[in-house]
Formats: C-alpha cells, sequence, structure tokens
C-alpha cells in the first residue's frame, strides 16, 4: 500500500523536525520520497509522530501470566467482546496478549520491549510476545544472578563471561543485558537480599558493584547496541537514591562514543530519601543532577499513577517485602541457576503519603532533567501503572494548571518532601516526541534499525494523533492533550492503517527484534565446558533443549554484531 | 525418515507433569522398537497403544468409516450451529493445540474447560485468592533439605520425580538425599511414605484443620491447639514446625490428595497461606503435582489469551469466569450444554458417572489418538497423531517451564493442531463468512 | 457375610498410568476395577485377595477385585481412578467443579456378580 499523509504537522526528532508542516510518503512498508498511486490521507494541520517505541514494559511471559492467572478480578475489568478481526480483550493491568496489542497500537505505540525474560523460559516471554497482534517486540533477558556470571565476576574472566553473555542472547533470542537487583535475587533464593552494593553474595563471594561492573565489560564487547539496562538494588526503600547514585558512580568513567554505557530503569522507585516511611522524600533533584551533569547515563521514568495495578518485578526480594507491606496475594517464582520473581497487586492512593511522594518523584524527574534525549517515557508498566495513563501523565508535563490540579487531590506532605509544587517547566511536543519516540529508539539503538523516525527508509510506523498542535495551548487545554492521546486519528504499522479513531482495522503479525552478537569460537571454547557442567548437574532441563527454537520467532529481525 | 535404526535423544516424555526431558528412543524404519530412560508410565506411552484407526462418523447407531475431510466438515458444522458447547480436555495435547482450541470456543460462544477442573483447579483457585508462592524444579534439586509430599503419591503418578528433581535428586548445594528429609503426608502408608524420613498419617478430610493448627503454632499461639488434630498429635505438629523452621530450604509438593477432599481450593488457600507465613522463618515454596504433562499448558495458553486459567464461558462474546458455573462437571450436571467437544481426555471415564449421562443426550465430537468409553458416546471420531511423539509442540511443566517437544516418528494421522486449525477456519466460514 | 463400611479413595497408580490411554484393554480392567483395603478388613468381609467385592455409596454400585495393601489403615479402602471408581463417586462439585473423588463413604461386602468390562459397564453392548 501507498500512502501520501498531506498536511500533517511533524515531530520527528532524530531528523531534527521540530512541528513542520509536511507530507509523508509511504511506500512498501517504508517512509519514501515519493510514492506512485498512494492513498491520500489529508491530516490537516494534525500532529503526526512516528510511532511510539516503548522501551521498558512487562507485557509478555511467566511473571506476567502469573498475574493474569492470580487475578481474575483484573481480567473482569478489561473485558471487551470479539469482533470478525479482534479477539476478545480481558484485563486492565494485566491484561491479555490481544489487549496488549490493540489498546498500546490504537495509542500509536509500535514498537514494545519486554523488559525482563526468565532466560530459562524464555521460550514462554516469545510464545506471548508472537501473540501480540501488530506491534513489533523484542525481550530482554535478566542475566545478573547468574551463576555462571557470578563465578566469572569472581574468577575476572571477562573473556568467558562475554562467551556466556553471548551464549545466553543467542539461546533466549534476546535484545539486551538486563540487570535486577544484582545478587539480591541470588540471595533471595535463600530467602535473603543484599543490603547494598558491596555486601557478598551469599556461596559466590562476589558483590553487586562487581557484578554490575563486569556485565558493562561484556555489553561493550559484545558491541552490543544497547548498554546494560539497570534496575538498581534497594528498589522502593526508603533512602534508597544513595545506592542509586553509587550505582550510576560505578560507570562514570566509562565511555562509548555512539551511546550511554549504562541505562537505569524505572528510576523513579530508585529516588528517594529519608530513612523510614516517616521521613520518606524526594530525592529527584539529586538523581537529575548527576544525569545531567553526566552524558553516559541515560534513564526512564517508571512513573506512578493513583490507580489498582499490579506489581511485578524479577526482584522476588522486593515482592516479598510488598506482600508483607500490603497482605495482599502474592506470586513468587525463582528460576535456578538464574532469576526470580514476585507478583502483588497494589493500590497507590494519592492521600497516602509514600504513594504521594512517589506520584510526585515520577513527575520531577522528566522536569528536572535539561535533556529529554536522556529520559525514556515509561509507567514500568504495569508497576507504576498501565501504560494506558500516558495520556495523563503528557498533560501533567506539558501543563503545569493539571499538576496544580493534582495537587490538590494529593496528601500535603508533597508540599514538603517533595520537590514538584515548585517546578514550573512545562514540556512541550517536541520534548514529549523525544522522550516516546526519538530517545528510547536511540537508547535501544534500534533507531538504525528503522524505528523511532519518520526518515527516508525508516519503517513506515506512524502515529496521526487528533489535535492540531499549532492551534492549541497544552499547557492551558490540558484537557485536549488527555483526549488527543488516549487514541489516535491513525496508526500506521509497516505502512499499513492498522488504528482508525479507536478501531483496530487491520491486524498484521509484527516482528521479534533479537541481538545475534558474533563471538569466535576460541572464545566460546572457553566457556562451553563449564556449562555443559551445569546442565549436567544443576539444571533440571537438557542443555539441548535449553535454546528458543526458530519455530516461536516466525517473523525475526535479527540485528547482528561484531565485538571487539 | 530413514530406514536405518537412530537414536533420538533428548526426548521430552508426553506423559505426566514430570515432563522428562533426557528420554532415548531407538527408532528403525519409522517404528519405535525402545525406549530408554522412561519411567513405566512414558516407555508405556511411547511404545504405543491401539489407535482409533479412521475417522468415523456414527450414523443409526453404528460408526461408519469416513475420510478426514468428512468428519471435520460434520464437526465443523455441528459447532458452528451450536448454541453452547463445552469443549473439554485439553491437558495432553500441545500449547499450539491449545491456542486453536480456544480460538474455536471464542468464535462459537461455547464453555472450555481442562482437566484441570478435576485435578488442581482447586489450587488454581487458591492462587487466585492467596498466590502462589513457587519455584522451579531445579532450586529444589540444588538447594531443598526438606521436602513434603501432602496427599500426593510420586512413586505411582510421577515415578522420576524424586530421581530427577526431589528426594534423590543431586544439586550443586545438595548432595541427594544424605542430606535431605522426606516428609510424607497422607491418609494411608503409599509406596512414597514407605521412603520417608518421617510418614504423618492423617484423617480423610482433616487437612484444613491440620493445615490451621500448623499455622497456629508457627504464629506461636500453641496454647490454642487441641491435643490431637486430624489424627496428629499437637506434639508432633510442634516438632514437626521446629523442624520446619530450621531447613534452609523447604519445599511442599500438594497432590490430588488436598484438591479433591473434602474443603477442596481452601485446603489449598490454606496451606499456601502457611508457606507465605514460613517464609518469615525460613525458606519456604510449594510446588502442585500437575498430573497430565500439558495441563499446566493449558493453563498458561487460556491466561494469556483469555485472562482465565480454565472453565471459560465465551456465550457473552468475551471472556467470563466463574468456576463452579462452567466447570465442565457443572455444566453437565445442569445439562446446560448442547453439544461436548472431548480432546485429548476422556471424560466419560474420569467424571462422576451420573454428570456423563446427559453426554448420551447431545452430539459428541472425540478427538483422540486413544478410544475409550467417550468413543462409545461419541458421534464424530477424529483420529489425533500423538504428541510428542508423531507431531512436535510446546509443553508446560508442572513448574511452569516449557519445553518442546519432537517429533520422533511420521505418522499418517493429523495432529490436534493441524486438525483444529481446519476446524476453526470451517467454522469462521459457516458463522461468519469467508 | 461380611460387610465393611470406610471412606473410599479413588487415586493413580502406575498400572492405571500405564493403561489410561489403552482402556478398552483386559489390561485396563485389571488395572483399575480393584479395591485396595488392608489384611485385617478383607478378612472381616470374609473374601480372599482376587474375589469379587462390591462397592456402594450412595451414588451407585462398582463390582472390582479385592486386593491386600497393607499401607492402608482401617476402613480405609481405595479404588484407582476411572471408571469404576466413578460408578460410585458423586456428581457435586460444591460449586467449584470438583466432585468429592476423595473420602466418599462406602459399604463394600461380598458378591458374586461379575466384574464388567468397560463397554458393559456403560451399558454398549
Amino acid at each position: 500500500m501507498s500512502l501520501l499523509i498531506k498536511n500533517g504537522i511533524v515531530y520527528d526528532p532524530i531528523n531534527n523536525i521540530e512541528g513542520e508542516k509536511m507530507d509523508i510518503f509511504v511506500s512498501d512498508g517504508k517512509i519514501a520520497s515519493d510514492a506512485k498511486d498512494a492513498k491520500e490521507i489529508d491530516v490537516n494541520g494534525k500532529l503526526v509522530l512516528p510511532g511510539g517505541v516503548e522501551g521498558h514494559t512487562h507485557i509478555a511471559g511467566g511473571k506476567v501470566n502469573a498475574g493474569r492467572i492470580m487475578r481474575p478480578e483484573d481480567s473482569r475489568r478489561g473485558a471487551e467482546p470479539r469482533s470478525k478481526l479482534t479477539r476478545a480483550y480481558s484485563g486492565c493491568s494485566v491484561p491479555n496478549v490481544y489487549a496488549t496489542g490493540y489498546r498500546y497500537a490504537k495509542m500509536g505505540y509500535t514498537f514494545l520491549m519486554e523488559a525482563a525474560m526468565p532466560p530459562m523460559a524464555a521460550r514462554h516471554t516469545h510464545e506471548e510476545l508472537i501473540e501480540i497482534p501488530i506491534v513489533d517486540k523484542g525481550a530482554m533477558p535478566v542475566l545478573d544472578n547468574h551463576w555462571m556470571t557470578m563465578e566469572c565476576v569472581k574468577d575476572g574472566d571477562m573473556d568467558k563471561l562475554t562467551a556466556y553473555i553471548a551464549w545466553m542472547l543467542k539461546a533466549t533470542k534476546g535484545f539486551g543485558i538486563k540487570i535486577v537487583n544484582p545478587g539480591g535475587v541470588e540471595a533471595w533464593a535463600w530467602g535473603k537480599n543484599v543490603s547494598d552494593l558491596h555486601d557478598r553474595v551469599p556461596n559466590f563471594d562476589v558483590s553487586p558493584a562487581e557484578i554490575l561492573k563486569g556485565l558493562s565489560v561484556a555489553n561493550e564487547r559484545l558491541n552490543l547496541p544497547h548498554s546494560i539496562h539497570v534496575h538498581c538494588n534497594r528498589i522502593g526503600s526508603p533512602g534508597n537514591s544513595e545506592t542509586t547514585l553509587e550505582t550510576y558512580g560505578l560507570l562514570s568513567d566509562v565511555k562509548n562514543d555512539d551511546r550511554q554505557v549504562m541505562h537505569a530503569t524505572h528510576t523513579q522507585f530508585h529516588g528517594y530519601g529519608g530513612e523510614n516511611w516517616g521521613d520518606f522524600c524526594s530525592k529527584a533533584d539529586e538523581i537529575a543532577k548527576y544525569v545531567n551533569s553526566h552524558n553516559n547515563l541515560t534513564i526512564d521514568l517508571g512513573v506512578v499513577m493513583f490507580c489498582d495495578t499490579t506489581t511485578m518485578t524479577g526482584d522476588g526480594p522486593h515482592e516479598f517485602n510488598l506482600y508483607r507491606l500490603t497482605r495482599r496475594k502474592w506470586s513468587n517464582h525463582d528460576v535456578e541457576l538464574e532469576v526470580g520473581s514476585g507478583v502483588v497487586p497494589f493500590v497507590y492512593g494519592p492521600k497516602i503519603p509514600p504513594h504521594a511522594i512517589m506520584w510526585a518523584v515520577g513527575i520531577e524527574l522528566p522536569l528536572l532533567i535539561d535533556d529529554p534525549w536522556k529520559v525514556m517515557m515509561t509507567t514500568d508498566n504495569p508497576n507504576g501503572c498501565p501504560f494506558t495513563f500516558y495520556p495523563q501523565i503528557f498533560a501533567q508535563l506539558m501543563s503545569k494548571k493539571k499538576r496544580e490540579a493534582m495537587l490538590e487531590e494529593v496528601h500535603p506532605v508533597v508540599n514538603s518532601h517533595a520537590i514538584l509544587p515548585s517546578i514550573d517547566r512545562e514540556l512541550d511536543w517536541n520534548d514529549i516526541a523525544i522522550m516516546t519516540r526519538g530517545a528510547p529508539a536511540r537508547l535501544l539503538g534500534i533507531d538504525k534499525h528503522g524505528k523511532g523516525h519518520l526518515g527516508i527508509g525508516a519503517d513506515a510506523d506512524i502515529a496521526i494523533y487528533d489535535i492540531a498542535p499549532k492551534e492549541v495551548d497544552p499547557a492551558m487545554d490540558y484537557k485536549s492533550i488527555e483526549r488527543a492521546f488516549s487514541y489516535t486519528a491513525y496508526t500506521i504499522k509497516s505502512g499499513e492503517i492498522v488504528c482508525k479513531d479507536n478501531e483496530v482495522v487491520a491486524v498484521p503479525k509484527g516482528k521479534t527484534f533479537y541481538v545475534d552478537p558474533e563471538i569466535d569460537d576460541s572464545v566460546m571454547d572457553t566457556m562451553l565446558p563449564d556449562l555443559k557442567d551445569k546442565f549436567k548437574e544443576c539444571y533440571s532441563i537438557n542443555m539441548a533443549n535449553y535454546p528458543v527454537q526458530d519455530a516461536y520467532l516466525p517473523n525475526p529481525y535479527k540485528i547482528s554484531t561484531k565485538g571487539t | 525418515m530413514s530406514a536405518e535404526n537412530t537414536t533420538v535423544t533428548d526426548v521430552v516424555c508426553p506423559f505426566c507433569g514430570s515432563l522428562c526431558d533426557d528420554l532415548e528412543v531407538e527408532v528403525e524404519g519409522n517404528k519405535i522398537v525402545k525406549v530408554k530412560k522412561a519411567c513405566k508410565l512414558g516407555k508405556s506411552k511411547i511404545m504405543g497403544h491401539q489407535r482409533i484407526e479412521t475417522p468415523m462418523i456414527r450414523e443409526d447407531g453404528e460408526f461408519k468409516e469416513v475420510t478426514y475431510d468428512e468428519a471435520i466438515d460434520k464437526a465443523a458444522q455441528i459447532l458452528a450451529d451450536s448454541k453452547r458447547t463445552l469443549s473439554y480436555g485439553w491437558a495432553s495435547t500441545s500449547c499450539e493445540a491449545i491456542e486453536k482450541g480456544i480460538h474455536l470456543s471464542e468464535v462459537v460462544g461455547g464453555v472450555i474447560d481442562s482437566t484441570a477442573s478435576v485435578c488442581h483447579g482447586p489450587t488454581v483457585l487458591a492462587v487466585q485468592g492467596v498466590g502462589s508462592p513457587g519455584c522451579t524444579l531445579g532450586e529444589v534439586k540444588n538447594r531443598a533439605d526438606l521436602v513434603i509430599f501432602w496427599g500426593s503419591n510420586p512413586v505411582h503418578a510421577h515415578p522420576r520425580h524424586q530421581a530427577r528433581y526431589s528426594y534423590n535428586a543431586k544439586g550443586f548445594f545438595s548432595d541427594g538425599k544424605e542430606d535431605r528429609t522426606l516428609m510424607v503426608f497422607d491418609v494411608r502408608k503409599t509406596k512414597t511414605a514407605d521412603k520417608a524420613d518421617e510418614f504423618v498419617q492423617v484423617e480423610p478430610g482433616s487437612d484444613y484443620k491440620i493445615f490451621s493448627a500448623m499455622r497456629t503454632i508457627l504464629s506461636g499461639n500453641e496454647d490454642v491447639v487441641p491435643d490431637e488434630v486430624g489424627g496428629v498429635s499437637k506434639e508432633k505438629l510442634i516438632e514437626i514446625i521446629e523442624m520446619m523452621k530450621k531447613a534452609k530450604f523447604g519445599v511442599i509438593f500438594g497432590g490430588l490428595g488436598i484438591t479433591q477432599s473434602r474443603c477442596r481450593y481452601k485446603n489449598l488457600e490454606n496451606v499456601i497461606s502457611f508457606v507465605d507465613e514460613m517464609n518469615e522463618h525460613a525458606k519456604f515454596t510449594l510446588i502442585a503435582m500437575r498430573g497430565h504433562y500439558n495441563i499446566g499448558g493449558f493453563g498458561q495458553v487460556c491466561a494469556w489469551e483469555t485472562g482465565y486459567p480454565f472453565a471459560v464461558d465465551f456465550s457473552r462474546g468475551y471472556a467470563w469466569y466463574n468456576p463452579g458455573e462452567a466447570t465442565a462437571v457443572d455444566v453437565l450436571n445442569r445439562k446446560e450444554c448442547d453439544v461436548v467437544l472431548a480432546v485429548a481426555a476422556d471424560p466419560v471415564s474420569n467424571f462422576p458417572r451420573a454428570s456423563v449421562e446427559y453426554m448420551r443426550e447431545v452430539p459428541v465430537i472425540q478427538v483422540d489418538p486413544y478410544p475409550n468409553p467417550t468413543t462409545e458416546f461419541a458421534d464424530v471420531v477424529i483420529p489425533a497423531a500423538v504428541a510428542g511423539v508423531e507431531a512436535e509442540g510446546t509443553a508446560y511443566r508442572m513448574d511452569s517451564i516449557s519445553i518442546r517437544m519432537r517429533k520422533i516418528i511420521d505418522t499418517k494421522f493429523l495432529s490436534d493442531e493441524e486438525i483444529f486449525e481446519k476446524i476453526l477456519n470451517k467454522v469462521i466460514e459457516r458463522k461468519e463468512g469467508a | 457375610m461380611g460387610k465393611i463400611n470406610a471412606k473410599l479413595i479413588s487415586g493413580r497408580t502406575l498400572d492405571q498410568g500405564a493403561t489410561l490411554e489403552n482402556k478398552m484393554s483386559t489390561e485396563f480392567v485389571e488395572a483399575t476395577a480393584i479395591c485396595e483395603m488392608n489384611q485385617k478388613n478383607l478378612d472381616a468381609l470374609g473374601v480372599s485377595e482376587g474375589d469379587n467385592v462390591e462397592v456402594k455409596t450412595d451414588f451407585g454400585t462398582a463390582v472390582v477385585k479385592a486386593k491386600v495393601n497393607e499401607g492402608n489403615p482401617d476402613h480405609i479402602v481405595f479404588v484407582p481412578m476411572g471408571p469404576y471408581a466413578n460408578a460410585v463417586t458423586g456428581p457435586e462439585c460444591g460449586g467449584v467443579g470438583m466432585p468429592i473423588y476423595k473420602g466418599i463413604n462406602a459399604d463394600v461386602l461380598p458378591t458374586d456378580n461379575p466384574v464388567l468390562d468397560v463397554k458393559k459397564l456403560f451399558g454398549v453392548i
């Protein structure tokens, strides 16, 4: 199909296009310089963006499904009947695979990165990913609490570690290196945790700091498109910003000319001061200060909104603590030699002081960080809130008036223990376009693979919103922002119109992105004997049956990398 | 396949929830001649049984042999025209087939339920109340020093479980049974109990009381516990709790003794709560001893496709979940379905007799490799390839780990996946136009 | 002739499992049309191992063969899961889909009636 989108107001930050009225041609699924027999869509001054890139979300795999199974009450809330074209929807914070794809696509998103894939259960993640309609996707294997990782780090054997990571990426068809509470999740397999970056992990005698630095070396040696993606230790605890800043500092001297060397995820959950829930406060200013003065670190937000949602992370001990805090139902799943996870339903209430502060931190961070290119917009869906809250979040970032209206409804502790009431900055269209398209694509390294921009040759993934940026002042008319970003006028995926005015009109199958790092056989051979031993002695599955088979990626998109 | 003798290794056993994946199968010219490393159950399955040889349609009370296309056409017509199909079974086939089955139920607006409703459904209901404190089987093998089977008899139902994963299995931090204590709680002394370090005999239907007593003792309130609970003395219970608190890693494997007896899912809610509370003292987990090799897979696929793990009712056009309403035995008890679709399961054998009598009154479609009592009630019979032997596909082990089953030999039979792809397309055509 | 009252449990056995995909065979009948009890209970019935007994509950009756299992306490009888056990299992599901398969109040008594094969059990000629 050829398309000509006429008269849109285009924001394409990667190509330095900032609110220009221009025409976009689509041909053979790509952005083109012109197109024969194009179907014309005159959008008449409406906002045109590249398709949204969701850089960190929990949408597929074991713990997401554990959330679904555990929460029929959530499934009931999102029910919508099937149609000839679409399958039935279910769920709100843990939607079924169909609702996930349809809702993201209707909001204008066309690429999703599953944030945490347990390697031994990678097959499950891929089985769900391929059922999510329309969008392209990838998944990041969690690799930091692995016995092999810790043993290599302990021995200081970076060759072996690099080979192991390469093997794991290939076996899981994974996208990059995800780190979750390094050391803490192995401790949790015995019911414990780590308390700071220099704690020794029981039985393995390495520290979280050593693990993180080792994985960073492997990441850079393999020349992966993305940096290490880090869920810091001490998530959700009062005073954790100290550990967060120390974590950032571990790589302060490391450089990569092309991109960041560390991406710190859901930073809101790691930006707290105080010593207990009584003096809990925002440290978004200190986090922002670090980010502003260092060019090798990027973050994503993990914004909290007031809602009934489901927390789910690979941070097993943290989820156990949430269970103890709330006495809500709790699912836990430790995976041998590798990872952990926990799922606990959670309600964030505006009148609960720590929750009010957490909400404030999530909104403060992007307003205090000078350079939007360092920030990916996320809610750590569904941990902070379901992704369907994005329109309300955009409105708060673009409008102080909206924030003031919200501040009236939340606990007054934010006046003394958070920073938000004193912030005047309002983000503009370009900032939003950067944080939801340009930055995520660039930080993940998929801008080089046709994502996050509308340059010639890019994938024709386009979101057209029913709002005229030249005519609307978002600071005043934030209700229009909320309305307009709730669903697109058109979502186009690989050149095909897939959504129109909140209806799904086509259901193509997306591609699964994965990274295949090249590595010398001789280096692999230093690692394989140990790995084979682990399978023989410790795993409960045979090595031959472990890797994700091609059958689970019917539409693969391989990114090959050449290491050093 | 070649005519020579080959050995297929790393074979995944398609029988029980242990999903052993280390089997070796010798094949001679497309015939399986030997199965190594399997237990009696897996070996029997893979060596093979009498099959339903051809598709059949019942006419005037007698089966008539037909082609696949004819049987599939007939099944599709019955399903498309139905008001409320009960689609049941699905535990002994691949995830890929299950996906098609769920889609089919959505299209026809019927009910789909799995064998879980008469097996570990109560465990799932308990999870929906209190959650699931679990881990993979390798965690047990590597770390557990206290292994408990409660209402579970693996020697008979999961024969290689103890050697591969639990009591006897050696792991990184464990020398196997040398470092382990094995406890068995059951109403009778089973073969599993024979080998236990400690066997605790409980009165039938008293598990709930015993879990409550254990939780009460654990919370420091033993003074209110009676001298004897469910046939177990208070002293014994206190001793057991003290032992559990000292464990480095304890695991309770829960079996049908607690799902199928008095209190049903409440038993599981209670023991799961106990495990949660134990975690204040020692690392403790619980794993359900899933019976069929892919009953876990049905729960996973159904959850990601519909939001619910079993007993899904699509009559409203979206998934509706109310166990007791759309669970298979209840639907049959209330005579509420107008078609029964039995897939990879044998409801006539495994449901209470009074419940299955209704199946004589409605069209029954059976898709299965093997003839069984459900065949006697069936009106359309479609023979399927044996998943894991004659067809590839995904299965989920009892600890939620999925493994891809191999195709070992060629077959003339269509796989469940192929059969349901065809039925689904025909039904969609009939109901919604091309 | 003796009669005992017992709690009936149904469940899995190796032989039942090995024949569950072969239900039309005699091996399946031999594996599942049995009732296990301890020697003392068998003696109270006045039968020997291998004799036919009738298991009777509020829901139905089934003729099966008596078998010794010393692991069974007094008045606990076990019939492997399947159509014979289910002939005496009730349909009530407690509102959650699960019949009571374990812990059914039953009488066991000697009988001269034959063990039916699976087809006859379901009234198929």
